[in-house]
């Protein structure tokens, strides 16, 4: 693979599915299938004109198989990764610039995250049309609505507010 | 007791608790002595679920307290049936009242309003999640009848959906306190709330039943809160449940002689009308302490008197 980092799990097939990028941020080691969940989270869609490369189920090392996200043109900050932490632990985030990795960091899981998730609550305040954007506080196990205050543990890519 | 908004019993201290039932005992015992403290206060009322006890209650407290009230009315008859939100309600009634009490249908409105006004929100009841100051007037009336510390309580009837169940619960974790939590399989506690009174006592003062039998003669206080029709499918199911979390002057033999009965009422057929002479009924006292709680409580939010609000305390 080209940035150096992982060539034990990258191949020439692997190098054709998914292309170098020269400045931007590539999301490895995301759990097989999670890949469109990162870009929904990171409010990606690809309608701002981004050029996005997405690799889903590649074989890994470390996770059987992986997806990989590669966002070209845009340097994506702590706090816009962190909340992947909630779907996708195990990501390392690497910042490339001129085709080489300049940072290399872990997701880590923030206290908070806001404008991400919608409530799952039929009865809670922010379901409805009031001008509260959702706010969830995160468990070790889940998130944690902070006006109704219903926990979530399970699938919790299905609140992506889309 | 320092804090802008009441919206939930979490945000209580055991300080800030007793320094509720402490006033509002002094304002018990005479009353007079805060009867203008507020002329010219202005409370706003925003109940847009039916209220008789709760809104009658602030009402009186915030008149005793030589304050007025402005009432939003009924939600049919105000501009929400216009689709307003209630986002730009509460910014609005801000402008003619100096305090909100805010009752709504939505789980986390007193949480949303609260950040849009700047003066104190007291909620009121907000959907299924809390209603803080009936928490202090059942603590008040705990405290009274039975003591608030080494304290068994048994709370029975629809745990899931009653939010002064899970207020109360709450703010007994402050106190030594032994909580069995009586109720049909379909009405327990919800996870979030049997989650955080674990988080709060490591769960080992909580417990939960299915029948009142098995903890009836070791309590000191009754908690009975109303089964609701509507909650039930069909109405067999409805009457066979309900009628097993009804108590009578019989169901009392096998309990304590001091045991004190307690309902947030309206009651329908949960307390036979046979207990309210006896010595166990304290639940129209009960109702009767809403007001110098709520004007203890007002007083609090509204003055800057820091000995009042006890600010030292914290």
């Amino acid at each position: 693979m080209s940035n150096g980092h992982d060539h034990h799990d990258g191949n020439d097939d692997h190098e054709l599915r998914v292309s170098k990028i020269r400045d931007g941020t590539v999301i490895d080691h995301v759990h097989g299938g999670q890949a469109l969940n990162v870009l929904a989270i990171l409010g990606i869609d690809g309608t701002n004109g981004e050029e996005v490369s997405v690799g889903m189920n590649v074989p890994s090392d470390r996770l059987a198989r992986k997806d990989i996200v590669k966002v070209e043109g845009r340097e994506l900050s702590q706090d816009e990764v962190d909340v992947l932490s909630l779907i996708a632990p195990d990501a390392t985030i690497n910042i490339v610039r001129d085709f080489d990795v300049v940072e290399k960091h872990r997701v880590e899981r923030p206290d908070v995250v806001e404008g991400v998730l919608s409530c799952p609550n039929p009865g809670c305040i922010t379901t409805g049309d009031e001008p509260v954007t959702s706010r969830f506080s995160v468990l070790e196990d889940g998130v944690r609505c902070s006006y109704c205050e219903t926990i979530v543990r399970d699938e919790i890519a299905s609140l992506i507010d889309t | 007791m320092r804090h802008d908004h009441l919206i939930t019993s979490k945000q209580l201290s055991r300080a800030d608790i007793e320094t509720v039932l402490d006033y509002a005992a002094e304002i018990d015992a005479d009353p007079s002595a805060v009867a203008n403290r507020h002329a010219g206060t202005v409370l706003g009322l925003l109940f847009f679920e039916p209220s008789t006890r709760t809104k009658m209650s602030f009402e009186t407290a915030m008149k005793r307290l030589g304050g007025d009230i402005v009432d939003m009315g009924s939600v049919e008859s105000s501009s929400v049936t216009k689709g307003e939100t209630l986002a730009d309600t509460v910014r609005v009634i801000e402008g003619y009242a100096d305090a909100l009490v805010l009752r709504h249908p939505k789980q986390g409105s007193a949480t949303m309003a609260s950040e849009f006004v700047d003066v104190p929100l007291v909620n009121a009841g907000d959907g299924a999640g809390h209603h803080p100051s009936q928490t202090l007037l059942d603590l008040y009336t705990i405290r009274e009848n039975a003591g608030l510390d080494d304290l068994t309580i048994g709370i029975m009837g629809d745990l899931k959906y009653g939010r002064t169940v899970h207020s109360l619960a709450y703010a007994l974790t402050n106190f030594d306190t032994r909580q069995h939590f009586i109720s049909p399989e379909s009405l327990q506690l919800p996870r979030e709330v049997v989650y955080d009174l674990h988080q709060q006592q490591d769960g080992t003062g909580i417990r939960e039943h299915d029948a009142l039998e098995e903890v009836l003669p070791s309590l000191d206080v009754l908690y009975v809160t109303r089964i609701q029709r509507e909650r039930f499918p069909d109405e067999n199911e409805y009457q066979k449940v309900a009628g097993e979390y009804q108590i009578d002057a019989e169901t009392l033999e096998a309990a304590s002689d001091d045991l004190t009965v307690m309902h947030p009422l309206p009651r329908v057929d949960e307390i036979a009308p046979e207990i309210d002479e006896t010595d166990h009924a304290a639940y129209f006292e009960q109702a009767h302490n809403g007001v110098p709680i709520r004007m203890a409580l007002l007083d609090l939010l509204l003055s800057d008197d820091a000995e009042i609000r006890g600010d030292g305390d914290e």
